[in-house]
């Protein structure tokens, strides 16, 4: 079996073996090849005495060089945090009113807002704002918190149903359906009368009978005549803006599910002036109006002030 | 076995085995079925219900009418068949998978279903790696292995019909791990999605694969083992190793879908690193180096480069393959000094790669013209081409400075894909075409001319599909590393994601291209299969003392 014979193309012998009519050359392994593989290996083997690279019982080689990623990760950060501060710092004693009134402090507060804002906020509320099913517009003017520049500070700080000790969302909705607190034909006729609020043609009959169910479970909160309550977070129902959703299927669904927005707290990832620069930035991507600059500090909620800068992101 | 089939009145022994076996399947099953509360068990169970039953009653009316007795003088070859058109099979779907995903990356709005949640991106895109890379691919292996190792060794395939069990179990596999995927049953580990049941049953087809293989080997007439039957082995071996130790996990209950896994945190990471990149090592790469072996010098009857690169290329790829796992988690909680581990063998490991990229080019020394005469050797080239061009790149990209850079981008997309179309796509292709006019005893294939198409139509295909996933990869590495004077990110995630539109145009417009020339060549095989058979391939393969064997079942 083992006869080995002269390839005569390439004046290589082979090895003589032979499957199924395959035959193998015995040509010496390239030189070129041997020696870029040697010189993988001297490679790695500097990259090792360089570099933490070898594990033993207790801990692993160090390298001379004492690199450690974890360390570099430190630094980097405590270097990003010293350059946000070198900015931040002009915004740390300024009213919000103030940066917002000052051109330089106000493209400064801008440009903070816009990125914290696209990689924070944008997941929920929309590259540009304007929000989704859900998840409120912050573009138009109606704001479930309020539109003022320190009422979206402190909505940004405490989120909603977030957990926060001063959380907004202390009201919540009921889920009317699911918890069988109205039936199926209440909740019918309600749907009918909140379309009705809203201005829009309703079954008359439904909304006749859905009158007294709206005064006794809806009305506490809603207000009588549906307008809602921004101090609350209470949505107005007469307006054209809908968080979950304006036709009958939406409606008749909210009622019955009672959802209920959350958001997160932003106190403990971002630092105070941080916090500022993005109710600067929602505030005027809302098409917000400067406010007076004058008027003294409005009562902040405790626990606004205790604020303490973490580095954030 | 052999004696049981040598007396023509009996039912041979493996298959009154798989008989028995089959029907105890289908009883657990049965049970399996009944007794769960899981939903999602439940439709497994079934599915595997109806395979077994199937399984069962053919079985009974084949072992009643004498079937399943192996003639030892003739090659087992129905099953190589019954592989090749799997192979084609499941390449149109993994494909089809693949350009309906890169569609929904491309046109978000128009390819969003909400109310059909298995056909969304993060069900459909799992579907489509696992049907390229364990339908297509592991089916292609099966087959062109059970061809080679028979071949090469002068023997048929041991087992009796368990080779039929072989290939049916995988394709059950396939079955349970697609449906899993789309129906949201998963695992959540990449390349490795399939609930503890599934694999549990893939441990079983693949215990059989390898006795099935090694059992060929064990009574081969060649006193040699041929280079490829040492990948094709390396990879059965290695792959059962990795499959079992990842797979490892503690299920909810014995009739739930639910399992979590053995280990935790960064050792449950590694573990699967370890896993997904040898799945890439020796099931991407030693699987196909062995059709590489087998298919390129017999097309092209030249003898192999060199037999000493091919034993040192072999044994240094499968020492050293098996470090590189870490290089999947730079930068990640996994601790530095492993990081370094994984980065250097990478790059120890590209001339070993290279070895056989060296060994599958040259071997066409001296028959060179074929480049230009034969589109199926250009196509075999081409893939060993890509094969190298990705062992380069992916030794490039472990470098922890490069992968600070391309990791978790499309950079990383394209390099798979210059792999898996280039090297795994071509060289399948390549070896199909040589194997159907062989298989179905065919003079010629039906048009060389759709071979040519073929060829041009998914070349284009794999080099549009790279440039644009270079580009957009390395436009998003930049644009996330990029911050402002002020300190913060410039980029938000979904900005990078706009970003990228036109390169995921030209990324579905690719894989489109590339999808074409699998259907052009299914048809191109179809109409082989069809043509009028020739006798001259019933003429024995070697002369020799030894009873011959006819490619025939």
């Amino acid at each position: 079996m083992s006869e080995r014979e002269r390839d005569e193309h390439s004046g290589t012998e082979t090895t003589g073996h032979e499957w199924d009519g395959i035959k193998e050359l015995d040509t010496p392994l390239p030189r070129w090849w041997l020696w870029v593989w040697y010189g993988s290996m001297l490679a790695s083997v500097i990259y090792w005495i360089l570099m933490p690279a070898w594990p033993g019982l207790t801990g692993y080689t160090r390298g001379i060089l004492g690199k450690s990623d974890r360390a570099e990760v430190v630094g980097e950060l405590k270097g990003l945090a010293a350059q946000r501060q070198a900015g931040e710092s002009q915004l740390r004693s300024a009213s919000l009113q103030e940066i917002e009134a000052d051109p330089e402090l106000q493209a400064y507060a801008m440009q903070v807002g816009t990125s914290v804002f696209g990689d924070n906020c944008a997941t929920c509320h929309g590259a540009g704002g304007a929000g989704g099913k859900g998840y409120p517009n912050l573009r138009d003017d109606v704001w479930l918190w309020g539109g003022k520049l320190d009422q979206i500070r402190h909505t940004i700080q405490v989120g909603v149903r977030s957990g926060h000790a001063n959380a907004l969302g202390e009201k919540v909705m009921p889920a009317f359906g699911r918890d069988q607190l109205l039936t199926e034909a209440q909740i019918g006729d309600l749907t009918e009368y909140v379309v009705a609020l809203s201005g829009r043609k309703a079954d008359a009959a439904a909304v006749g009978r859905a009158r007294q169910t709206y005064a006794d479970q809806c009305s506490a909160c809603h207000g009588p005549a549906g307008t809602g309550d921004a101090t609350q977070g209470i949505p107005n129902l007469t307006d054209a803006e809908w968080l979950f959703g304006s036709d009958r299927t939406a409606i008749h669904d909210q009622i019955f599910n009672g959802r209920n927005g959350v958001m997160p707290t932003w106190e403990a990832r971002f630092s105070p002036e941080t916090i500022k620069a993005l109710a600067v930035y929602v505030h005027a991507n809302a098409g917000g109006v400067a406010e007076p600059v004058a008027p003294p500090a409005p009562a902040p909620v405790a626990g606004d002030a205790v604020a303490t800068g973490a580095a954030g992101r | 076995m052999t004696q049981a089939a040598a007396r023509s009145d009996d039912a041979p022994f493996d298959a009154i085995a798989l008989y028995t076996f089959t029907g105890l399947a289908a009883l657990a099953a049965l049970l399996a079925t009944a007794f769960t509360k899981d939903p999602s068990f439940r439709f497994h169970g079934y599915v595997m219900l109806v395979g077994f039953l199937v399984a069962f009653l053919t079985m009974t009316v084949g072992l009643g009418s004498g079937r399943f007795r192996s003639d030892q003088s003739r090659y087992a070859d129905g099953v190589v068949r019954a592989g090749v058109i799997a192979t084609m099979f499941w390449a149109i779907a993994g494909l089809g998978a693949g350009v309906a995903a890169a569609a929904q990356l491309s046109w978000p709005n128009l390819f969003y279903f909400p109310d059909a949640p298995w056909l969304n991106f993060g069900r459909l895109r799992p579907l489509h790696t696992s049907a390229v890379i364990f339908a297509f691919g592991g089916n292609a292996l099966i087959a062109t292995s059970f061809y080679v190792v028979q071949r090469t060794c002068r023997a048929r395939l041991a087992g009796g019909a368990w080779p039929w069990f072989v290939f049916w179990g995988y394709q059950l596999f396939i079955v349970l791990a697609a449906t899993g995927y789309l129906a949201g049953i998963t695992q959540s580990r990449e390349y490795a999605e399939p609930e503890w049941y599934v694999d549990l049953w893939l441990t079983i087809v693949w215990v059989a694969y390898l006795l099935v293989f090694l059992g060929t080997i064990w009574k081969r007439k060649e006193p040699h083992i041929y280079v490829a039957n040492w990948f094709y082995l390396a990879f059965i071996v290695t792959i059962a190793i990795l499959h079992i130790v990842n797979n490892a996990a503690i299920p909810v209950g014995l009739l739930e879908a639910k399992s979590y896994s053995a280990a935790a945190g960064v050792q449950d990471a590694l573990i699967q690193w370890w896993y997904g990149h040898n799945a890439v090592g020796f099931f991407l790469t030693a699987g196909f180096l062995a059709m590489m072996y087998y298919f390129v010098p017999k097309r092209v009857e030249r003898p192999v480069y060199s037999y000493r690169l091919s034993i040192v290329h072999f044994w240094s790829l499968i020492f050293i393959y098996i470090w590189a796992g870490p290089h999947h988690l730079h930068y990640t909680a996994l601790p530095q000094w492993a990081q370094t581990l994984g980065m250097t063998f990478s790059i120890m490991l590209w001339m070993p790669s290279w070895g056989g990229m060296i060994n599958g080019l040259m071997t066409l020394s001296g028959a060179w013209d074929k480049l230009r005469t034969d589109p199926v050797v250009r196509m075999m080239v081409v893939a060993i081409a890509f094969y190298g061009m990705a062992t380069f790149e992916g030794p490039l990209m472990s470098i922890r400075a490069v992968n600070a850079l391309s990791h978790y981008t499309d950079w990383t997309i394209g390099h798979v894909h210059s792999g898996a179309l280039g090297w795994n796509g071509f060289i399948t292709f390549g070896a199909i075409y040589c194997l159907v006019p062989w298989l179905w005893k065919k003079e010629r294939l039906y048009s060389n001319q759709l071979v040519e198409w073929h060829f041009w139509i998914a070349t284009t295909g794999i080099l549009l599909y790279i440039a644009a996933m270079w580009v957009s990869g390395i436009m998003e590495g930049l644009m996330w590393r990029e911050y402002t004077p002020q300190g913060y990110l410039a980029n938000a995630f979904v900005e990078t994601v706009a970003a990228k539109h036109i390169e995921n145009v030209i990324r579905t417009i690719g894989g489109l291209l590339f999808l074409m020339g699998a259907v052009i060549m299914s048809y191109n095989l179809w109409r082989t299969i069809r043509m009028p058979s020739t006798a001259s391939a019933e003429l024995p393969l070697v002369s020799s003392p030894t009873p011959l064997l006819t490619a025939a079942e």
